[in-house]
């Protein structure tokens, strides 16, 4: 949107000051685009008016993103980044340090708000369809910033110096082992040691306290920047800037401020309730917060009976489990039958032949006997795809609606059956191995992939219903 | 100088020349900060070899010991527990220990030099936690019919007291023999072997 041409600057100093604020806001006008930044993106940004309570977690974000940077803040002015420190620097926060405890109770508690905050977030727009043109740039932004929120939450897991921090860090690292020809030299390099080390925790310390915080506030505002370029999207997925007043406002939409902000603190108020219940009363939310096993100093020499990541890895940790030898036939079985679908589905007959080639070099290197990659390496490889996938998203639904109100049976099934995956994947990715457990995360794991993949046919074959014109409320 | 007079080829070249050389300056400036990360000098140094005396090592007990800040495990096997390795080659992916470059005295079904001591550093090579040893035989939530051998908390995967990896288990290979000799008939260094490491 075009910034309000401003008045040509008088340096007269001649002027009339009404009222000393008004004055003050005119000098600092005449010098930095204030009221025009107020403008565009609060009293003159128009928000469709039919928002619902899934537009909550946006701001919410926000929120969760401010407390984070403040308490960590005041938690690094006592914790010590070193292997011989940290662990009795953190309980010297908790036991000695005035409120210590509560703000990092505050700090860890938002980590896993944070999480549950965005994948809300990411839900609405699942639902809503607002990964659609012309919002693909805000989703991939979007995804840039989960992916940068699930690094920076991985970099400060290791701060406290605990068994799980230690281990966790651990497979973590080795996962990059893993990649053909570099992988150990890569990982060795990221830990700066041949064992996670001091060097490794005083690196993931600068990494989380400065790196990533740094490119996460440089996305958040890519995000909302390109959001405000294009207009928000609704529950009913339909465009308010098609029908505009005479001054160009769209009918449907209503001011940011006050709307919207009044609105987003009603939000706030009722989830600071909900997170400080957990910041006083169960800090720990019975292991899943804060895990156990984490309260052990780290220990090199002994891995604790049972390790697992914090919950909002579990999902992609169970997808990394499932992949076992056995499972790569079923894998190599599911690449070619999707390469078939391809080739007798599209008209574009390249694109088949182009599919068939890539999925015989795909089955070669999966179950071509010395060409094979070992099962292990295919783990992460369908680890790192499972949250890369959602990249694709904009491209893969192609239905004409974008809201599920008008979406019908098969994509909403299609949402319901992902949703539960996802939440049956994080479960078991909690639980220690058993066999059954792997089996229902091997099927977990082709379900989680098919509803990417087969989304451009579901989506096409679904039966829609007409868009309204117009929000309805 | 009005836009008749630009020598556009002249411009061209110029604008593609200072990006060139520019890349390359932002390039290897980028050197001394990637090479910054790479273990120190002192971590290079830290990892000499590890003497340790096995006398006191019980018949069917396992002692660790920190070998480069990586945990090894040497364990006294019993006569019954190299029968049970000798009857589960069935169930293991390697059971010679052909993969992979192990020291040439690993490259056996014991995978040791001498039978009663398995030397092995306890570090599962799927992602690198360390398995818990199950000695026991008996049934367990893994395995029903367990022989007794290593479980791996992090991903299920099983080994035998030889170290040697279960079939369709996570993990690729057998764990690691570590360069090691016998100095005496009860002492053993880790580190290094005869060849000298």
């Amino acid at each position: 949107m075009a910034a309000t041409p401003k008045e040509p600057v008088q340096f007269s100093g001649a002027g009339p000051l009404n009222t000393p604020i008004s004055g003050v806001l005119t000098w600092v006008d005449q010098r930095f685009p204030l009221m025009s930044l107020w403008r565009d993106h609060l009293s003159e940004y128009y928000a469709p008016k039919n928002f619902n309570f899934w537009y909550f977690f946006g701001g919410l974000a926000m929120l969760v993103l401010a407390i984070q940077i403040v308490t960590g803040i005041f938690l690094v002015m006592h914790y010590k980044p070193s292997a011989a420190e940290a662990f009795a620097s953190v309980e010297y926060i908790m036991r000695d340090v005035p409120a210590g405890w509560f703000i990092r109770y505050m700090h860890s508690t938002g980590a896993s708000a944070f999480f549950i905050v965005v994948y809300l977030h990411m839900f609405r727009g699942l639902m809503y369809g607002s990964y659609r043109q012309p919002r693909e740039l805000i989703w991939i932004f979007g995804m840039l910033i989960y992916l940068c929120l699930m690094a920076e939450a991985f970099f400060g897991y290791l701060l406290p110096w605990g068994q799980m921090s230690f281990w966790g860090a651990q497979v973590i690292i080795n996962l990059f082992d893993a990649l053909p020809l570099i992988g150990p030299d890569l990982s060795t390099w990221i830990r700066g040691d041949f064992v996670i080390s001091d060097a490794t925790l005083n690196r993931f310390f600068a990494f989380h306290v400065i790196a990533l915080p740094l490119v996460l506030l440089g996305l958040v505002a890519a995000h909302i920047m390109a959001l405000h370029e294009v207009g928000s999207n609704n529950p009913d997925g339909v465009e308010i800037k098609k029908h505009k007043d005479a001054q160009g406002r769209p009918l449907d939409g209503i001011p940011f401020h006050p709307y919207y902000t009044v609105k987003d603190i009603v939000g706030v108020v009722v989830f600071l309730f909900l997170f400080f219940l957990v910041v006083f009363f169960m800090p720990e939310m019975g292991g899943y917060f804060l895990e156990f096993n984490n309260f052990i100093p780290a220990d090199s020499l002994k891995t604790p009976p049972h390790i697992a990541p914090v919950w909002y890895f579990t999902p992609y940790y169970s997808i990394l489990r499932a992949i076992t030898e056995d499972f790569m036939l079923v894998l190599a079985i599911g690449v070619a039958a999707y390469a078939v679908l391809i080739r007798l589905t599209v008209r574009d007959r390249r694109i088949g032949t182009a599919a068939m080639a890539v999925a015989l070099v795909v089955i070669v290197l999966m179950k071509g006997g010395p060409l094979a990659i070992e099962a292990k390496v295919w783990g992460v490889a369908m680890m790192g795809a499972a949250t890369l996938i959602f990249f694709l998203l904009p491209w893969l639904d192609r239905s004409p609606v974008k809201s599920i109100r008008y979406k019908g049976w098969l994509f909403k099934t299609a949402l319901t059956i992902f949703v539960i995956v996802f939440l049956v994947l994080g479960y078991y990715g909690t639980q220690t191995v058993t066999p059954a457990g792997t089996i229902i995360s091997q099927i977990g794991t082709l379900i989680y992939f098919a509803f990417f993949l087969l989304m451009p046919w579901y989506s096409v074959l679904d039966k829609t219903r007409p868009e309204p014109d117009r929000v309805t409320m | 100088m009005s836009e008749r007079d630009t020598d556009q080829g002249k411009r061209q070249f110029l604008v593609a020349a200072t990006t060139v050389a520019g890349g390359v300056a932002a390039g290897a400036a980028a050197v001394p900060f990637v090479a910054s990360m790479l273990p120190s000098e002192r971590a290079k140094a830290a990892g000499a070899p590890v003497e340790v005396d096995l006398s006191t090592l019980a018949p069917g007990e396992r002692v660790t010991v920190e070998w480069q800040g990586k945990p090894v495990w040497i364990v006294r096997r019993t006569r019954e527990m190299l029968d049970t390795i000798r009857g589960n080659d069935g169930n293991v992916a390697d059971p010679q220990s052909k993969k992979k470059m192990q020291p040439a005295y690993a490259t056996n079904e014991m995978r040791a030099i001498k039978d009663e001591f398995l030397v092995v550093v306890g570090i599962c090579t799927h992602l690198g936690c360390s398995p818990v040893g199950k000695f026991a035989k008996q049934a367990e939530a893994f395995d029903p019919s367990w022989q007794g051998g290593f479980y791996c908390p992090c991903h299920g995967s099983l080994f035998d007291l030889a170290g040697r990896v279960y079939k369709n288990k996570p993990a690729p290979d057998n764990l690691v023999v570590p360069p090691h000799k016998y100095l005496s008939d009860m002492r053993i260094l880790i580190g290094e072997d005869t060849k000298g490491a």
